[in-house]
Parts: structure tokens; sequence; C-alpha cells
């Protein structure tokens, strides 16, 4: 057994909640400058150069890009060779997190109890932990601080299998039609399709993971991907919802086996601030 | 593009030209609020009690910095969502207020309420806090500071970039802007 040990792991995250915080991925600057070049409306082709000018100074000032830094959303892969030591995983999650956005000088903007005292609780605790058991004796922390205006436009669709491919294509065009500017366009849209209603949430939200426009290897999925993508950008909602051509830079769909009554379809979207980053211990 | 620079409060006559899409330009004092505060204006306004401060002529913008670090003057500081604003907003309208900053679109009784009181809504640019907290240089908390990121603070501003969106005209930017550029409905 390989020996990871508590405090290494609260270090890692600690410095995984900064960088996320100050540093945009290189993957979402380049789409973001692809989206500056492609878009047909003079105001909507300003914000996304403003979007890009303060990724520049969050970096170099260690500002966070956005106010709102987001509940920590952390995937964890455990390899099953490996051991935890000196202390609780979660636990050690949770102090990174602690540590990370005092340090950072990050905004905490968790509440407690969410429907009545809605107390800051102070240090951005807890995470929201995602974990999966993995071959090999590595963990693989990936880090995403994930803002409330996009997360406030998810949904979860229980589809009747027989709306197929047309249907999903639908609802998803429509949620984004609701979302409006209030999610922060340009977007990412994850799409968790089949497997069961909490499953399908967990995959849109993982699906945001991959490298944006990264299709889907699977040929079919890729082609849905492209094809929500057009019927998306030709809602007019544009950057910031000011109008324009560029309302998301790219659909990630996730796609899994279901039950023989149903197709659940769970919508996750990601604001332009599109901030996650790993690490592998 | 023309950017208008105008000063905060808004005098009245200033609102009459800030029509949808106009560029501005805003120095002077302006105040926050976000969710948790709107709720206790409301509450005070529904007792028949006076503000925290005189909200008469004034602007909110709603937002919740993140923390400074020593020696400046706030953390990333650019707007939430002003729909979630929007239920606790007419009664501060009918109460005096005449100018919010903000993000995403209002409900319909907002834009009523900004026809009929003269008052005006104005977007700045979400997700662009690192670059919109150069335009800030001062702030303190003026209010409920239980309410931590959420309580009210003043702030002086220069320059702090913003777009109509809602004038006492009537117009709406995002439903303009995405007119233009709709390709098809679905």
């Amino acid at each position: 057994m390989r020996e990871i040990k508590a405090k290494d792991i609260t270090k890692a995250v600690a410095q995984l909640c900064q960088q996320a915080n100050f540093e945009l991925g290189g993957d979402v600057l380049l789409a973001l400058r692809d989206a500056r070049q492609n878009e047909e409306s003079p105001l909507g082709k300003e914000v996304l150069g403003q979007l890009i000018e303060n990724a520049r100074i969050a970096q170099e000032e260690r500002l966070p890009l956005c106010q709102d830094c987001g509940t920590a959303v952390v995937f964890l892969e455990v390899g099953q060779e490996a051991r935890i030591s000196g202390g609780d995983l979660y636990a050690a999650v949770a102090e990174g997190v602690r540590q990370g956005y005092t340090q950072g000088y990050l905004r905490k903007s968790m509440a407690s109890q969410p429907f009545s005292a809605r107390i800051n609780t102070g240090d951005n605790t807890p995470p929201v932990i995602h974990t999966e058991i993995v071959p090999g004796d590595k963990l693989r922390i990936m880090l995403m601080p994930k803002g409330g205006g996009a997360e406030n436009m998810s949904i979860l669709a229980m589809l009747k299998p027989g709306a197929g491919r047309q249907g999903i294509i639908e609802r998803v065009v429509k949620a984004v039609d609701t979302a409006g500017g209030n999610s922060c366009p340009p977007l990412i849209i994850g799409l968790g399709i089949g497997g069961t209603a909490e499953k399908a949430m967990l995959e849109a939200k993982r699906a945001l993971l991959r490298p944006v426009g990264k299709p889907n290897p699977d040929p079919e999925v890729a082609r849905l991907e492209k094809e929500i993508l057009v019927r998306v950008n030709a809602l007019g909602i544009g950057p910031l919802g000011l109008g324009g051509t560029i309302t998301a830079l790219a659909v990630h769909a996730e796609v899994m086996p279901t039950h023989i009554a149903s197709l659940p379809l769970a919508v996750n979207l990601q604001c332009h601030s599109a901030r996650h980053k790993e690490v592998v211990l | 593009m023309d950017v208008m620079p105008i000063t905060s409060p808004i005098e009245a006559e200033v609102i009459e030209r800030l029509t949808v899409g106009t560029r501005v330009l805003i120095s002077g004092v302006v105040y926050t609020a976000r969710d948790a505060a709107h709720q206790r204006l409301v509450q005070v306004l529904n007792r028949d009690d006076s503000l925290p401060f005189d909200i008469n002529g004034q602007t909110l913008y709603y937002m919740g910095p993140s923390p400074p670090r020593p020696g400046q003057v706030i953390g990333s500081a650019g707007p939430t969502t002003s729909g979630r604003m929007d239920t606790y907003t007419p009664p501060l309208i009918a109460a005096g207020l005449r100018a919010m900053i903000g993000k995403g679109n209002r409900s319909l009784e907002v834009r009523e309420a900004i026809k009929k009181y003269k008052t005006v809504y104005l977007v700045a640019i979400g997700g662009t806090g690192a670059l919109l907290s150069r335009a800030i240089k001062k702030a303190e908390v003026i209010a409920y500071p239980d309410l931590g990121v959420e309580a009210i603070m003043r702030l002086e501003v220069k320059d702090l970039p913003a777009i109509v969106a809602n004038d006492i005209y009537g117009g709406d930017l995002f439903e303009q802007g995405r007119a233009r550029y709709r390709k098809r409905r679905y």
C-alpha cells in the first residue's frame, strides 16, 4: 500500500482553491479568444474582451476572477492501492478548503441551514465531495469552485423514453433560454443523459471538467453536442445576455445506460468563469 | 462607442438621458445590497421604520465582494444576479431608490416601477470582479455588519463602467439584444 499523508492533501487542496480562483484555464482563455473572433455583436465582442482582460488582472494581482468564489466542489479519485495516513480524508479536504479560502482572501459563500438561519459558515466549508475508487495507488484531486448564479439555473428532467434525441435537444435549449443572462454566458453546458436522477446530475457536473470543447469520444454523442451548441447559439442571448451569437462555448455530454422506463436528462450550467484545477498525489 | 460619465447619486434630469444601450462611467457614491440586506430593508419599510441610510435618489449595487488583502480597498467586486432582488425592488423604488446596478434581466413589475418612478437599471459585466474592483476607491460597512459579505457598504467609485439595461421609456437591453441576434425559434 502506498501511503498518502492527510496533511499533504490539505496543503494541495488549499493551493488548488487559490489557483482555481486566480488563474483561468488556458483552454477557457483560448475558447474566449475564439468567441471574441466569431461573435457578431460589437457589444458582445467588447464584453468578451473584458472577460479576457479580467483574467489577466486576476492572475497578475492574485485577485479572484469573480467575487463569487463558489462552493468548493471536489472530485476525488482514490487509487485502491493507496492508504491515507495521519487523518480522515474528508476532514483533510475540508481543512484545505478552509485554509485556501482564508489565506487567499477568497469570498466565503456557504450558508448553514439553507431554508432558515442561513448563517455564513465563515470559512467556505463544507465542500461538496464526490469520491470514486479507481485502480492504482494515487490520489487525484479535482477542485471546481462553482458559482451560485449558474448553478441556480440547473435542471433535471425525467423525460419519457419516446422523447428521444429531439426531446433532449428541445429541453436543453429551453433551459438555456430560461437562464438567459443570469448564468453569465458564454456558458459551458454540462449534460448527464441516462443513469438515474442523481447519477445524471453528477455526470452533468463532471462533464464540466473536460477541456473546453473537447468532444465526447463517441461520435454519435459528439454530433449531439455539436447540434445543441448550434441551437443554443441561435437563441441570440449572447455574452452576459446582452445579445449576440455566442451564448455557449461548448456542450459536454456524458451518456450512460438507463432503465427501460426512463430517460433522465441533467443540465448543469457553467458560467464563463469556468474554474477548476487538479493535482495528483 | 460613446461613453457618458455620470455622477451618483444620479440627478433626475440625467435619468431622462439614460436610454437603453447607453454606456456610462459612474463616479460618486453607491450602496451595496444583496438578498439578505434587501429582505431587511423591505421589512423596515413594512414596519414604517426609517432605513439605515437615506435611500432617496441613491444607487444600489447588487454586490458582495471578496475580502480585501491588507492594504487593498476591496477584493473582487462584480455584480450578482439582479433577478433575486426583483420581489424587494418595487417598494424600494417607491421609497426613492433611483438607480440599480446588477447583472441579468428584471421582472415585469420592476420594469413597470422603473417607468413609473423614473428610475434606471444598469448592468455591469458579470464575472469581471477583478477588473471592476479597480473603480472602487473607498468601502465602508454602514449597516447590518452581522450579514458579513452581505452587509450594506457605502462605496466611493470612480468611472465604474455600466450599460443602461432598462430605461424610463420601457426599453429593455436583454430583449432588444436577443431579438437582434436570434437566428430562429426553437
